[in-house]
């Protein structure tokens, strides 16, 4: 089993970590990192709970390898706040009662701020596509996609 | 016996509180099962499974695997003789002699890597003798049939579940009332009908996963994501030959349960491994594909109704005959048979019935309880023949609905007495959100529009002695902490609760700490998270507590004051005199007491507030007729609607508008129980639209989300219109009952009403895909 050292940027930090050529970027940020924030869901990227920002855009984090993220910026749930403050869709999703078990909420929160740095003022249609790849089981998405729609009004231009 | 007056809601008990769990659950800190680090001792088990439906075991050599570095530990059901089950106990943890169904637990492995474990497993090699399989309950429950459990005579069952030996028939339970084969000659319309409502997934987005670990002391931890940690404890425990205070069960945050976390399905299997590696923890995560096919699913259902009404409309028999596909063995297969039969008429009158819902054995996954524990397949069935039975007399369906639909002091089929219930209207609220009566034009040529409603009933499905307690106890800082034994698995029952000490107390919300982990070592005694049970069973046994720690503050307080508790009172976390108009913040007092003059001595001390709550009235059922005083605690009710349109060219369902009103008793919070009739509705459809579990030859062909589709973000109504209706059950905390469930049990029957209604067709069940509503289409020529 080989393993490499590689260097990446997670939530504004700069790490050296160690990890075995076959093991995901899931797997990495939860067994190796502590960041257990983000879930494992289906390890088939299939159901989005373990969504986070690679370089900017939502990956399923079980679907790429840890040694690919040499060098890259990653952000997970933990990264989203910063000194407290809740980022708009932390405080929106919450306010609006999208929360329901919290186990795709990660998820679902890294996707929808990567739509809102997409476009600041989302359709609903746009915030229903963006969601595609999140699979809740408890919520039924309304409370998700009128949270996000709050967002947008909270968020600054 | 009530605490508590419906009429008056303390503040904030009524109100829309914020959920206590959800700043942890947006910034990622919220803990599940699976995030406890446990270091390098940890061990991961992997479990080798029957690839046969049923066949014998001649042997199981796991000599090679035992050698592979790495390995730690082999075990099979040669080391593990007892048997474990929740009411008939049918099952083992690991298969002896014979395999049941595809996905069986056979043998296991834990080794120090996930990767070690799997490679170990295709080194162990298991002769099995392949037997004739049972795919169909019909044909199960036949004489003909090949017996799936032989010792069937042999095994613990309650006095309420009723096995037959010698069949594979686990539970049959009967109605026998009025007479219904001279009755049909009262009627002046008789319809009949059979559905088949096929195998679901409760697709909780959080695998199963529990950790175990035995002590040098002997003591047994288990971690699990869990609805059930204190049934999990008694039956693994009882299985494994262990005493229940020597082991632990602490169960974190749930990731969505629907059912398929209570009682025992996978959680056994480590602790089993770990009593072989003692003092190493063994974990199991299940893959997704686990999930899908070895996991407790909503058993399939073949239901046969026949039913007659009068010229006049008024229901008169029902005949109604229920094979349930429990599987190769029984969790709560034999308990939802049960009350499939106790509730076989739906929310309906009828002054003959004839119910027989038997519980057969087949090779297919074990039944367990989701979501509605049986209730969305009966109604599946029951609320099409009564449309068809509406149409075919001549009647609007919302009015023969209200004419027929239990009420206030009807004897329901049981021969038990209805409480007050908000059935009919619900029923109007529904029907008026929805527009009935009024037919929209469809928004295109090429669409068929239609509406379709149902209603529901559902008790909570339990043993008549499932108890609750809860601990009321103060913290230095004046704030209070609730211990409860039920679970947060998403609900928002730790909100609901700690709205309900506020209120009992008088003190603000934010002062309410209610958070898990549950341990079983500490939190107080529940039964299980389910059977939408906490709110009135556990909110009563946590007014208690908090009621007995509001007098204990008071009677401190009134000793310090020399005056009479009985003038005292907690407003805004001060206890004011009405007498002498004094008051004192609670925070003084609940843990540190308080001085007499010139202190000279104290009186008081932590103060702890203990309550309890069981149901005592709960009466058994004549094993012949199924009447009985008392069959259930209480029923919540509702109807919903939908309004539909059909593309003609792809038979795809959008669904327009939909309403929903359910009879909550009173909501403690109407934000959540909201929340709880938008997310089970959804669920509904999804079981109705998407949802099956392929079964061919027992083997599950889609096991991954992309074969087995739920519903996503796009797939959701456009508009819900929701109403609470709130008809107070006697003994609920401020008349509340449960909704957890309910939301999604009429689903799938308004479907397949709309459907009818837009389309003229009744399928065999759902799910009602674009493909089969299509192909239904072209065969009766409504689309070339």
């Amino acid at each position: 089993m080989t393993v490499h050292t590689i260097t990446v940027n997670v939530n504004g930090e700069d790490e050296i970590v160690e990890v075995p050529a076959h093991w995901t970027l899931l797997q990495m940020l939860r067994y190796r990192m502590g960041l257990v924030g983000t879930k494992n869901g289906c390890a088939g990227g299939e159901c989005g709970a373990c969504t986070v920002m690679l370089n900017g855009a939502p990956v399923n984090s079980c679907m790429v390898l840890g040694v690919e993220c040499d060098g890259a910026k990653i952000i997970t749930v933990e990264g989203l706040s910063h000194d407290g403050q809740l980022d708009p869709v932390q405080q929106a999703i919450m306010e609006a009662g999208g929360v329901q078990c919290g186990f795709c909420t990660p998820g679902v929160l890294i996707s929808a701020r990567a739509l809102l740095d997409r476009t600041s003022k989302p359709t609903e249609a746009e915030i229903q596509e963006a969601l595609v790849g999140n699979l809740c089981r408890c919520t039924g998405y309304v409370r998700i996609i009128e949270g996000i729609k709050q967002a947008a009004k909270l968020q600054k231009p | 016996m009530a605490m508590t007056d419906a009429n008056k809601l303390p503040s904030p008990v009524g109100e829309s509180k914020p959920r206590l769990d959800v700043l942890e659950k947006v910034t990622g800190a919220a803990i599940y099962t699976d995030d406890i680090q446990f270091g390098p001792g940890l061990l991961h088990a992997r479990i080798k499974r029957s690839p046969h439906p049923h066949a014998l075991i001649k042997g199981i050599d796991t000599s090679k695997a035992e050698q592979l570095p790495g390995v730690k530990v082999v075990v099979t059901g040669d080391d593990f003789p007892k048997r474990i089950g929740l009411y008939l106990v049918d099952k083992h943890i690991f298969a002896r002699e014979r395999v049941r169904f595809i996905g069986e637990p056979v043998a296991a492995v834990a080794a120090v890597t996930e990767d070690i474990a799997e490679k170990a497993l295709d080194l162990i090699e298991v002769d099995y003798e392949a037997l004739e399989a049972v795919f169909d309950p019909v044909y199960g429950a036949s004489k003909e049939a090949p017996l799936i459990h032989p010792d069937l005579g042999d095994y613990d069952v309650p006095n309420f579940i009723f096995p037959q030996p010698g069949t594979n028939i686990a539970n049959h339970f009967k109605v026998r009332r009025g007479d219904v084969e001279n009755a049909w000659q009262d009627c002046d319309k008789i319809v009949e009908a059979e559905f088949y409502i096929p195998h679901v997934q409760h697709v909780p987005i959080e695998p199963h996963v529990a950790v175990a670990k035995f002590d040098t002391d002997g003591t047994v931890t288990l971690w699990a994501a869990s609805q059930s940690p204190f049934a999990q404890r008694n039956l693994i425990a009882k299985s494994l030959g262990i005493s229940e205070s020597d082991m632990r069960v602490i169960a974190p945050f749930v990731g969505g349960g629907f059912g398929c976390k209570a009682g025992v399905t996978m959680e056994a299997l480590p602790v089993a491994i770990a009593s072989k590696v003692k003092g190493r923890p063994v974990k199991l995560l299940l893959t997704r594909e686990e999930e899908f096919y070895t996991n407790f699913v909503r058993q399939a259902l073949v239901i046969k109704l026949k039913m007659g009404c009068d010229a006049e409309g008024n229901l008169v028999a029902l005949h109604n005959t229920m094979y349930w596909d429990g599987g190769a063995s029984t969790e709560y297969g034999v308990n939802i048979t049960r009350a499939g039969g106790y509730n076989s008429t739906g929310p309906y009158i009828f002054q003959n019935v004839h119910t027989d819902s038997l519980c057969v054995y087949t090779n297919h996954p074990i039944g367990g309880a989701y979501r509605g524990f049986g209730m969305s397949e009966l109604h599946t069935g029951i609320e099409q023949c009564i449309d068809m039975l509406a149409e075919e007399i001549g009647m609007d369906k919302v009015e023969f609905r209200l004419k027929n639909c239990v009420k206030d002091g009807d004897i329901i089929l049981t021969g038990m007495t209805m409480h007050p219930t908000g059935l009919s209207e619900c029923i109007k609220k529904v029907a008026k959100a929805i527009d009935w009566g009024v037919k929209a034009k469809p928004s295109s040529p090429n669409k068929l529009r239609g509406k379709g409603l149902a209603l529901m009933w559902k008790a909570p499905s339990m043993p008549p002695n499932a108890g609750s307690s809860a601990a009321v106890k103060f913290n230095e800082d004046g704030t209070i902490t609730v211990g409860v034994g039920g679970q947060e698995i998403g609900q928002g029952t730790f909100t609901a609760m700690a709205q309900m000490v506020a209120g009992v107390m008088g003190i603000p919300y934010e002062w309410v700490r209610v958070r898990g982990p549950l341990d079983t070592r500490y939190s107080p005694y529940e039964w299980q998270t389910v059977a939408s049970r906490l709110t009135w069973s556990m909110g009563n046994a946590v007014v208690a507590a908090a009621t007995d720690a509001r007098q204990q503050l008071l009677e401190v307080v009134a000793e310090h004051w020399e005056e009479n508790p009985d003038d005292l009172d907690i407003k805004s976390g001060k206890i004011i005199s009405y007498s002498s108009e004094r008051e004192m913040s609670v925070k003084e007092v609940g843990i540190y007491g308080l001085p007499n003059e010139n202190f000279e001595g104290w009186k008081g001390g932590p103060i702890v507030g203990r309550g309890k709550f069981m149901p005592t009235y709960v009466t058994n059922l004549d094993f012949e007729t199924g009447q009985g005083e008392r069959a259930v605690v209480h029923y919540t009710t509702g109807a919903q609607a939908f309004e539909i349109e059909i593309d003609k060219d792809t038979g795809k369902i959008e669904v327009i508008n939909a309403a929903s009103a359910f009879d909550v008793g009173k909501a403690i919070n109407p934000e959540l129980v909201k929340a709880q009739i938008e997310g089970g509705m959804v669920q509904g459809l999804s079981s109705a639209i998407y949802e099956r579990m392929i079964l061919e030859e027992g083997a599950m062909q889609n096991p991954s989300f992309v074969d087995y589709r739920i519903a996503t973000s796009a797939d959701i109504p456009t508009g819900h219109h929701i109403d609470i209706v709130e008809v107070p059950q006697d003994d609920g905390p401020w008349g509340a009952r449960g909704i957890g469930e309910h939301p999604m049990v009429p689903s799938a029957a308004a479907l397949a009403n709309a459907i009818y209604d837009a389309t003229g067709l009744r399928l065999e069940g759902p799910p009602f895909s674009s493909e089969k509503i299509y192909l239904a289409m072209l065969d009766a020529g409504l689309v070339d």
